[in-house]
């Protein structure tokens, strides 16, 4: 493949408009003891057809989901994706464009992104979304950012039962925000409030996850008042696909709402690019990192949208920024309010509750023992195995079946522990040969 | 409408383009003309909270427009008595009348003597002049 | 244009769910933890879905519309084979907690891109996990941190040195890793000023941010010194991976004496933008900050590839598993497709600036007066001073003659700055056009000046009241509350070129 533009002819033509006589001449300030004088170790470069040949190779080693049956989920989930959002993505219009700094190139995007930020708003039941952060995890450390700032206090505290990642990145984070992390431990899978409202005494925020990594539902308002008795923020992190069956974190007192929206529009793609979600109450949104789109009207009175709020950026606001993202996860977005929108509310609710009565069925038809017996799940639970976890994904995936997450690798004591996955496409059929590969 | 450039007499000026009207013990205070003019029509004004206390030549505020925001000086030192929520509600205020309704806060001063070295509307016509 | 939550009808839908036969339904939620009212997603069948962003698509300009020499942010073609093989089921659908073994086709693309970032950055140790630059940037202040934490030193190097032409992230990312910032100014020829930087380097220094080739599109002629003396006091350097576009093979950042850098994959190396991401934002080290880099780390067991978490230095995770991966085999796919003629990129995208630049000159006012790098940055000062022409105006009265505007009012140094970045990608046809276009513009200024003041024409909007969107903050659909802005008067300010104080 080749992506050179100029021939040899343009070349010289425009070296003597510029009035020099070589490119090398160009490069002239550039120090000689920092000049690179040999050809860069990459290879001889490929045709179109080999590229694409070395990459079907590279990827006829990997297994993914459609090769085998799984039931991974952990935070990044198999659900089905309708064909229109990759039709749509896929024009140039939206793909090959920049962040729309102009606006009157950039209406088709500003406009979607506005819908975006309504889509998520409604489900969440916030009152300002941004234009997307990078994953489910950033946000959360966005989120303790904008906590610090608005309480003036220098602690957060996390429940245990977040998903392990979002707590690792928001660690990372925190000494450079001057923030102190605390955990709150679960008890049998959910949090307890009273525990949380104890440790929330002082704090900036309080991130929660609803439903719970080990797929569980905690008694979510609870924990927000809890939060809130404590004058910390409730922070719920929540999954997009059950927000037509669970209430939105809004409608029980948090102040900011944040997840990972890949289930909702996003392949797997190995982790990522994915887009985290971050909405809040109104009062926040001067507190709010990263893009916000605007609704206006232009000279003629014509209805418009524009980035807006930009002072809050780092190109205008700079080290005082209320963060330093620029680049999003947009495009992922647009997957997200497309594929949302294909669901509608209907299709919303429809597919959290047939996740939810898969999940209800395999607890049933699994026959193992569950390592949190009596809790509401949503689209995940956890099952004993009743040796080494590892040792039974490394035999089911002898039969082609991928039976879950480890939970040991995240938590002390949990070294038989699956955490098992449901979506929409999984069937009853791999369920039963589910069942069969665990009593073997 | 934006207002006409004007620095009334009556006033003391900071170099920083903010002014005090001083009454007794106490002074209101706001940003100047230039000040307005050179950052384009507001639409935030991010006051300090009544009961706090401001340091002469210390930021007691932020006030934004569209593309820059601009942290306001404090002139003289004094303990907020008011805010002015007409500018929190509409900031335009300060560009359509920047010395009247666009006002900012109103202070207690604590040090009197503070002024001296303030600019008078002559010096500060000046200044701007100048820039 | 209608919003898609005004064409929804109640009852209308696209989605068919599966119905799985025997399914008992899922048990009722307890009231408090069940969703009371349902969210208002649009319902519309799904050929109205497609038309509505059908029709958006056609409100938006991209790299496939046309050229787009939007300075900082090299816009080059994107190739379509790279979305073919994103899109290979192999990589699409694999899941991140796959098991290593399932995985090592994967991991070795990894690997093999970790390689190639190190060989073009002359550095030791590559993270592929940031998400974007700036978070490449705050991951590489964290490494600082660590580095002089694990010497003892973080108590008192305290400060980051920043140029006055950085992007806004550099100082945004030092607040955010908990430093002070300490700003550098420019010299008279574009370079960092040295005497003002000797006086703000000491042993209170962790490091300097740069970029280099800056955003003035000028390689800094002092480098080499700048590297020393950041060395000599114990500090590191930074480099903004920004503008790699314009020395890819001609000049490495670590032979230019730089300790962390960090790559703009949706810049140089082609990951499309998508309207305003993904990115992608590797970070390169010295072998000496190898230890700190994020986890897990993509390692290599003679054939074998795995995932390596025990690193008991690392600073720990930056964002979630081992980055944007899709965004890898893009680019190493467009990598691949160059090679060991990665130079011929870089020297091309220099070329068509500098030919950009000879042309423009003398109709727009030059404030550094070099031959540029990959990009350069003209000033419409004097359109504005004789004819009250403004940058802005350039800029959308550009649209009407079909191109995207350049960067302005960036770098904040140079009034009414227009920033030009052509990128290797075009023909010298399109150069011309651009050029001759810009050159009518320059005359229009001077012959009809209310027609630059318009523009543009034609388009869905005009131009639009920012003041209007930043008082009022409508940032979602209120449904029957929604505000009719139309009926609002139109702030006096709407189309005056941004201000600054």
């Amino acid at each position: 493949m080749t992506y050179v533009s100029l021939t040899d002819a343009d070349r010289e033509e425009m070296l003597e408009t510029i009035g020099v006589t070589s490119v090398d001449e160009l490069f002239q300030d550039v120090p000689r003891g920092v000049r690179f004088d040999r050809a860069l170790d990459l290879g001889n470069p490929l045709a179109e057809q080999e590229i694409v040949e070395r990459l079907e190779a590279l990827a006829a080693r990997n297994t993914p989901a459609g090769e085998e049956i799984s039931f991974l989920g952990a935070g990044v989930y198999d659900h089905y994706i309708p064909a229109i959002v990759d039709a749509i993505l896929q024009r140039g219009e939206f793909l090959t464009a920049y962040t729309p700094y102009q606006p009157e190139l950039s209406q088709g995007v500003l406009q979607a992104l506005f819908e975006y930020q309504t889509v998520i708003c409604e489900l969440t039941g916030m009152d300002v979304s941004n234009a997307s952060g990078y994953d489910g995890t950033t946000v959360a450390a966005d989120a303790c950012y904008i906590a610090k700032h608005a309480t003036g206090r220098t602690k957060v505290v996390l429940a245990e039962s977040l998903n392990p990642q979002v707590r690792q990145v928001v660690r990372t984070y925190a000494p450079g925000f001057g923030l102190e992390v605390v955990d709150v431990l679960h008890r049998d899978g959910i949090t307890d409030p009273d525990e949380l409202r104890a440790a929330a005494e002082g704090a900036a925020c309080v991130i929660f996850q609803q439903p719970n990594f080990f797929g569980c539902l905690e008694q979510a308002p609870d924990l927000a008042a809890a939060a809130n008795d404590a004058g910390a923020l409730a922070v719920a992190h929540v999954d997009p696909i059950s927000l037509g069956v669970l209430e939105a974190p809004g409608a029980y007192g948090c102040a900011i709402a944040i997840g990972e929206g890949q289930g909702a529009g996003n392949p797997l793609s190995f982790g990522g690019p994915h887009y985290g979600f971050l909405a809040a109450r109104e009062e926040f949104t001067r507190r709010m990192p990263g893009r916000i789109v605007g609704e206006t009207t232009d000279v003629a009175g014509e209805r418009g949208y524009v980035l807006t709020l930009q002072t809050r950026e780092q190109h205008i606001r700079r080290e005082k920024a209320t963060s330093n993202i620029t680049t999003n996860q947009t495009l992922l977005a647009l997957g997200g309010l497309i594929n949302l929108c294909w669901l509608g509310p209907q299709g919303l609710r429809e597919l959290g509750e047939t996740c939810m009565a898969l999940a209800e069925h395999a607890k049933d038809r699994l026959g193992v023992p569950l390592v949190f017996p009596g809790r509401t799940t949503f689209k995940e639970f956890a099952i004993r195995v009743g040796r080494p976890a590892q040792d039974v994904m490394r035999e089911a995936r002898k039969q082609g079946i991928h039976p879950g997450y480890p939970l040991g690798r995240d938590y002390e004591g949990l070294d038989d522990a699956l955490l098992v996955a449901l979506t929409e496409r999984r069937t009853l059929g791999d369920i039963d040969a589910l069942a069969e590969v665990l009593s073997a | 409408m934006a207002a006409d450039e004007s620095y009334p007499d009556d006033l003391r000026y900071h170099r920083e383009h903010d002014w005090a009207r001083i009454e007794g013990d106490e002074a209101v205070l706001g940003i100047t003309w230039y000040a307005q003019d050179a950052l384009g029509e507001l639409v935030h004004f991010e006051p300090p909270e009544a009961g706090s206390t401001v340091a002469k030549d210390s930021s007691y505020g932020e006030v934004e427009s569209v593309k820059a925001v601009s942290e306001i000086i404090a002139p003289l030192s004094g303990e907020v008595i008011e805010v002015n929520q007409a500018v929190i509600d509409s900031p335009e205020t300060v560009n359509e009348d920047p010395y009247g309704a666009g006002w900012l806060i109103r202070i207690r001063l604590t040090d009197l003597g503070e002024d001296d070295n303030l600019l008078d509307a002559e010096s500060y016509r000046q200044l701007v002049s100048e820039q | 244009m209608k919003l898609i939550f005004e064409k929804s009808r109640a009852g209308r839908r696209a989605a068919r769910l599966p119905q799985p036969a025997n399914l008992a339904p899922a048990p009722e939620l307890p009231a408090g933890l069940r969703r009371a009212d349902p969210p208002r997603l649009p319902e519309l069948p799904e050929n109205e879905i497609v038309r509505h962003f059908t029709e958006l698509t056609t409100r938006n300009f991209g790299i496939d519309t046309g050229f787009y020499p939007l300075g900082s942010c090299t816009m080059k073609y994107n190739p379509r084979v790279n979305e073919r093989v994103a899109a290979l089921p192999g990589f699409r659908d694999l899941h991140p907690h796959q098991d290593e073994d399932a995985s090592q086709g994967a991991l070795e693309l990894m690997h093999d891109l970790q390689e190639m970032l190190a060989e073009i950055t002359a550095l030791d140790a590559v993270s592929l996990q940031p998400a974007a630059g700036s978070q490449g940037e705050l991951t590489g202040l964290m490494l600082m941190r660590a580095f002089f934490a694990d010497r003892g030193e973080a108590d008192w190097r305290r400060k980051v040195v920043v140029a006055d032409t950085a992007h806004g992230t550099n100082p945004a990312s030092v607040t955010m890793a908990g430093y002070e910032l300490v700003k550098v100014e420019t010299d008279p020829r574009g370079n960092i000023d040295l005497d003002d930087l000797r006086t703000k380097v000491d042993e209170e220094t962790a490091g300097l941010m740069l970029t280099n080739p800056s955003t003035l599109g000028l390689f800094d002629e002092h480098i080499e010194e700048i590297a020393r003396m950041f060395h000599e006091v114990g500090g590191l350097l930074y480099y903004d991976g920004a503008n790699l576009n314009a020395v890819c093979g001609i000049s490495r950042p670590g032979d230019m004496g730089f300790d962390i850098v960090h790559i703009n994959l949706h810049k140089t190396f082609s990951q499309p933008h998508g309207g305003g991401g993904p990115g992608g934002g590797p970070i390169a080290v010295r072998r000496q900050l190898e230890p700190y880099l994020p986890v897990p780390a993509v390692a290599r067991d003679g054939k074998r590839f795995r995932l390596d978490y025990d690193r008991p230095k690392s600073i720990g995770k930056v964002r979630a598993f081992t980055g944007p991966f899709g965004v890898f085999v893009r680019s190493y796919a467009f990598i691949l497709a160059w090679g060991r003629e990665l130079k011929t990129m870089s020297e091309d995208a220099v070329l068509n600036a500098n030919y950009l630049l000879a042309r423009l000159k003398g109709a727009y006012e030059l404030p550094f007066d070099r031959l540029c790098m990959h990009e350069f940055v003209l000033s419409a000062r004097g359109l504005k001073r004789e004819h009250g022409i403004t940058a802005l105006d350039v800029a959308k009265r550009l649209m009407d003659y079909g191109f995207h505007p350049p960067t302005i009012y960036f770098p904040l140094i140079v009034p009414e700055a227009l920033m030009i970045e052509p990128t290797e990608t075009e023909t010298k046809e399109t150069l011309d056009a651009f050029a001759d276009a810009m050159l009518a513009i320059a005359r229009e200024a001077a012959e009809q000046p209310e027609r630059l003041k318009e523009a543009p024409h034609g388009r869905p909007v005009q131009r639009l009241d920012e003041v209007k969107a930043a008082r009022r903050a409508v940032v979602r659909y209120r449904f029957e509350e929604h505000p009719d802005l139309a009926a609002e008067p139109a702030a006096p300010a709407a189309t005056e070129a941004p201000k600054g104080v």
